[in-house]
Parts: structure tokens; C-alpha cells; sequence
């Protein structure tokens, strides 16, 4: 009984680092198209931005929640402004340009920082069930996935804003003579986009050590969860890491932890010659 | 070969060989080996993305394989023509079964993207957890983490004590990669290059001409990795150890980088951008004032940017601007163009 306790814990916070993890990702391709392959790198520099506050005296939370998301957003805005922005429409360069922009921030974390591994503690402690030791922090990442979702959700669906940056989404030019500028509403998706990668990566940081090359390990599986997930944002962004939450935690459990990994890549290359636009392409039609 | 010009043969052969004579004046050959042996895994990732139009996120897995495939079997057979041969054949195989499974199932560009990075950073993850003494292949273990070392390097065939190291391996790499580049030139001109850089422009008309444009793709992917698997070997030769790095998601990078720089649709290109950006690193790695990954990045968002073409192509585009008062050409223009590459 406890075991099971524990391993549903597992799955549900598995699922919920997925959802942490793509979020961004989702936001810049589910809506814009662009494929951010330096989204790795933005979460890192979220985790830095967290560690550095912190030892600036700034409560942490602050530091996770507040701190992160404004600072990596910024870093998103001007380097829409300098490269993405020249590159709509064109998927692949988008792409490559990105990976350059990833390398980059690799090579400037590494000159700031230090090619050094640094950290900081879990604010919340742990607690047993039966005989096993359940992570506290792990309810935390639950908790935060979930209210991101329910706010991504409420904001797309619910605001002016969201209604109006779906239009630019779907018709830039319609969008424009109705009086909405198209470039600034990417300038404000990609602005958003940006801070959910660096809160991501503020709310994973006292999970991992950090170093400059940490964005690589997050990178593949944000692609991999929102290329699986298809067309729509949320509803794909919810099967794809369920799914992928659930292969990884059984085969995790089952067999190793690497094993768990490897389960997880080949569900998606499997998932994408089955449906190769993605879960929502078939499934959930036409939802958010 | 009919479909190779003699004429064209011959200048590539004559220009190589005072290119192999002369560079090992300006630069050692132990750094020239490894300049060479980028140069044609640069020109793998150009025949299949250039040409093909098949962008490849994991040519870095052929490459890692290529050299594992080589430690492996020259590990169990201690001589090293036959793991040469393997060591082509079994990336070649397992690009053929990769290729069957995503172009038969129709996907394309950003899917195949992941797909091909996906089975990258499964042999990585894989071969990185081999540490233990259960993961052997024959004689050899895999050494996960720590690669494998102390394989029987390139000899002379039939005579395993007579190795090839030094001077005598740069001009086995150096006519290995004019082989490999007679070979492009050649695939390039047959029927089969001419209707692959059609597919890349237009898959469905050439589908609709009766061409099984699944098949063809599949076979020019393994071309490549094969290709790709040759610099591996030659690089297991040259490194003397083989480490999961080599699957790494940098190595990637790299390559489509070397592509990006060189420019695509050109044979050259990719080549010149291998030697040219990792001859640069070897440079930057001397220095420690700027990060070398910085460099590295900041060349590839500039290339995107301002020359989404890359060098050759650019090149070639001014040459010809200040030709094109000759009152006659010779035959139309048939080089081929890198901008439908993202389609």
C-alpha cells in the first residue's frame, strides 16, 4: 500500500517536471511556430538567476516564482528582438539560429560562472510514508505545474489578450487591420515563453546541480513532449507528458532509472510514427 | 565510370594532390588527419541534407557508431581491414532500418528532426550505462562511461604488426577522402543524385513521375551514414579510444554547423566548413580569455542570419556576378541552389 503510495507520488510529479519542463516550449511552438532549441539554456539561466538571488539574501521562493521568470523573460525579449524576430516562418533556420543562440549562453554561463557544479538546498523537507522517504519538494513541482496550466488555460481562454495574441497566431494579417500589431504580440509571446522556461528552470534548481551545461539534459524531452503533443497546447501538452510521465516512471521502477530514459525516447519515436503530427492532431480536435 | 567526366576526375585528383603535398608544410599532420577526417563527415551531412533535403539531427550516432562498430570488431579480430569494412556497413544498416521506419511512415523536417535526435541521445544514454562488466560484445566490453580503449589501430591488410600511424595515416585519410568525394561527385551525377535533389525540391511531383521517392531517400540516408561511419572508424583510428561523447548532442551540432557555414547544395562547402571551423577551435582551444562554445555559437547565429547560405555558395554567387558580361556561356548554370532546403 505504501509502495504504491509512493510510486503514484512518482508519477504524478514525473508528469508534472514534464509539464514544468515543455511549458515554454509549448507556448513559443505551439503558437508561434519557432522551435527554441536554446530553451534548455534559458532554464539554466533561471536556475542561476534563482541561485544568484538567493545568495543575495532574497527569499527563495521570491527568487523561483518572481526573480527568475522577470530576468529570463528579458533575456527572451531582447534576443527576440536581435535574432528570432528576423526569422519567422522559417522553421529550420529558427531552429539552427537557436542552437547557436544555446551554445552561446553555454559559453557565457561558463565564462561567468565557472565550468564549476553549484547549488542550492530544497526549501521544503521530506517525510516518510511506511517505510519509504518521499521528497517534499516534489508536491511543491506538482503544485506549481498544476496552477501553470489552470493559468495558461485561463489566460488563453478567459483574457482579451489571449483571444487577441490566438488571432495573431492564427491570421498575423487579419490581426493587423483590425488594429493589433502582430510583431508586438510575438515580442509578447516569446516574452512569455521565456520567464515559464526560467521559472522551470528556477523550480528545478535545487533538484539538480547546476552547471552551465545543465540545459541539455531538459532540452530533448521538452522538444520530444511538445512535438509529440501535437497542435493544441494545453490538451497536447497534458497527453504527451502523461504518456511519457508514465512509460518513464514503469520502466523506472520496473527495470533502472536509465532504462526509464531510454523507455521514454523510444515511446516518442514510436508515438511520432504512429501519429506524426502529434496526439492532438487526432485526439482532442480542436481543444486548447 | 561514364557518369563521372574524366575531365572533372582528373582536376579534382590533381587538386588533391597538391593539397595533400603542400598543407602538411603549414600544419602537422596529426592535426591535418583529424581536419580530413571532419572534412568527410562534414560532406556525409551534405550529400543527405544538401542534397537530400533530409535534415539529419543525428549524424553525430552514425559517426559514434562507425568508431564503436571499428574498436569493437578490430577488438575481437585483431586486424583492422575487416572491422573497416564493418564499421561502414553497420551504420549504413542501421540508417537503411531508421530510414524504412521514418520515411516510409512519411515524416518530414521538424519530426524527422526529432526523430534522428531521439535515437542520438538513446545510444548515448545507452552506451553511457555499459560500464558494467555483463555489457560485451565478443572480447570487447563497452566500458560504458569510460569508452573503449586499446583497440588494435589501422594496419597494413593482411599484416596486423605493420600499423599505420603518423605521416602514413594522413595520406590513408587524405585518399580516403578523395575517394569518398570522386564517389559523391559521381553518385551526384547519376540518375539517382539528379532525381534525389528533385525530391528535395519536390517530393510530391517526383512521386507523381513514378519515382518511390521512400525508397530513395532511404538509400541515400544510408549512403550517408555509411560515409559518415568511414570518418568514424578513421577517427576511432586516430583518437586510439572510442567514449560516448562522440554520440554526444554536440557532435551534432557541430556537423550541421560545418554544413551551415560551407553551404549546403554544394559538395565543398560542407567540407571546407568542417576543416575550416575545426581547424578555428583547435586555435580557440589554445587561448582561454573567450569560451570556445561561445564562438562557436555566435558563428552559427550570424550565419543564419546574415549568410543563410554559407560561404561557397556566396562565393560562387560573386563570381558569377563578375562573369556574367561574358557575352556567352558554355551550358546553363547547373549548380545547385540551398535555399528550398527548408521547404
Amino acid at each position: 500500500m505504501d509502495y504504491v503510495a509512493v510510486i503514484s507520488v512518482e508519477v504524478v510529479y514525473a508528469v508534472a517536471s514534464l509539464v514544468l519542463i515543455s511549458a515554454g516550449l509549448a507556448i513559443v511552438f505551439g503558437m508561434m511556430k519557432v522551435i527554441n532549441l536554446a530553451h534548455g539554456e534559458f532554464m539554466m539561466m533561471g536556475g542561476y538567476a534563482t541561485i544568484t538571488a538567493v545568495n543575495y539574501g532574497v527569499n527563495i521562493f521570491v527568487a523561483m516564482l518572481v526573480v527568475a521568470p522577470i530576468v529570463v523573460g528579458l533575456i527572451g525579449l531582447v534576443v527576440e528582438r536581435l535574432v528570432i524576430r528576423h526569422l519567422y516562418g522559417r522553421l529550420v533556420d529558427t531552429m539552427l539560429a537557436t542552437w547557436g543562440l544555446s551554445l552561446l549562453f553555454i559559453g557565457l554561463a561558463t565564462m561567468i560562472f565557472g565550468n564549476t557544479t553549484t547549488g542550492i538546498s530544497t526549501p521544503i523537507p521530506g517525510f516518510t510514508v511506511g517505510g519509504y522517504q518521499i521528497n517534499g519538494y516534489n508536491f511543491f513541482i506538482i503544485l506549481v505545474s498544476i496552477v501553470l496550466l489552470v493559468s495558461m488555460y485561463a489566460v488563453l481562454k478567459g483574457t482579451r489578450l489571449g483571444l487577441v495574441a490566438r488571432g495573431a497566431m492564427q491570421n498575423p494579417e487579419m490581426a493587423a487591420a483590425l488594429g493589433y500589431s502582430p510583431d508586438k504580440i510575438y515580442m509578447a509571446t516569446f516574452f512569455a515563453g521565456s520567464a515559464l522556461s526560467g521559472l522551470a528552470g528556477a523550480v528545478l534548481a535545487p533538484l539538480v546541480g547546476l552547471v552551465p551545461t545543465s540545459g541539455g539534459a531538459y532540452i530533448a524531452k521538452a522538444f520530444i513532449t511538445v512535438i509529440a503533443g501535437g497542435p493544441s497546447l494545453i490538451a497536447g501538452l497534458m497527453s504527451s507528458a502523461g504518456l511519457f510521465g508514465l512509460v518513464n516512471q514503469l520502466f523506472t521502477f520496473t527495470v533502472s532509472p536509465v532504462m526509464g530514459e531510454v523507455a521514454l525516447l523510444i515511446a516518442a519515436v514510436i508515438l511520432l510514427r504512429l501519429l506524426p503530427q502529434g496526439v492532438t492532431a487526432r485526439f482532442f480536435k480542436g481543444k486548447m | 565510370m561514364a557518369i563521372l567526366p574524366l575531365k572533372e576526375a582528373v582536376t579534382t585528383i590533381l587538386v588533391a594532390a597538391v593539397l595533400i603535398y603542400t598543407l602538411p608544410l603549414m600544419i602537422s599532420t596529426y592535426t591535418l588527419s583529424i581536419l580530413l577526417i571532419y572534412a568527410m563527415l562534414g560532406l556525409s551531412l551534405g550529400l543527405i541534407w544538401g542534397f537530400g533535403g533530409i535534415l539529419c539531427f543525428g549524424q553525430a550516432a552514425f559517426f559514434g557508431l562507425g568508431a564503436y562498430s571499428y574498436a569493437i570488431a578490430a577488438i575481437n579480430i585483431g586486424e583492422s581491414t575487416l572491422p573497416m569494412v564493418i564499421a561502414v556497413l553497420v551504420p549504413a544498416l542501421f540508417a537503411a532500418v531508421m530510414g524504412v521506419f521514418m520515411f516510409y511512415g512519411r515524416l518530414a523536417d521538424v519530426y524527422l528532426g526529432v526523430i534522428t535526435l531521439v535515437v542520438t541521445l538513446i545510444l548515448f544514454k545507452f552506451i553511457n550505462s555499459t560500464a558494467g562488466p555483463s555489457y560485451v560484445i565478443g572480447k570487447a566490453r563497452l566500458g560504458g562511461y569510460n569508452g573503449i580503449p586499446g583497440f588494435q589501430t589501422l594496419n597494413v591488410p593482411g599484416q596486423p604488426d605493420s600499423y599505420i600511424w603518423g605521416d602514413p595515416f594522413y595520406y590513408v585519410c587524405a585518399v580516403a577522402l578523395v575517394i569518398v568525394f570522386l564517389f559523391v561527385t559521381a553518385l551526384l551525377r547519376s540518375s539517382f543524385g539528379r532525381i534525389a535533389v528533385g525530391i528535395r525540391e519536390n517530393e510530391q511531383r517526383m512521386s507523381l513521375m513514378g519515382y518511390d521517392v521512400r525508397a530513395r531517400k532511404t538509400v541515400l540516408f544510408a549512403i550517408g551514414a555509411g560515409i559518415a561511419g568511414l570518418a568514424g572508424a578513421l577517427f576511432a583510428n586516430w583518437a586510439e579510444i572510442v567514449t560516448p561523447g562522440l554520440y554526444s548532442l554536440g557532435q551534432s551540432a557541430e556537423i550541421i554547423i560545418w554544413c551551415i557555414v560551407g553551404g549546403l547544395g554544394t559538395r565543398v562547402g560542407p567540407m571546407l566548413g568542417a576543416a575550416g571551423l575545426a581547424y578555428l577551435k583547435f586555435m580557440l582551444g589554445q587561448q582561454s580569455m573567450i569560451d570556445n562554445t561561445l564562438i562557436t555559437g555566435l558563428i552559427l547565429v550570424l550565419f543564419v542570419l546574415f549568410l543563410p547560405k554559407g560561404i561557397v555558395p556566396a562565393v560562387a554567387d560573386l563570381w558569377k556576378l563578375s562573369v556574367r558580361r561574358r557575352p556567352r556561356r558554355k551550358r546553363p548554370n547547373r549548380r545547385i541552389r540551398a535555399e528550398r532546403v527548408d521547404g
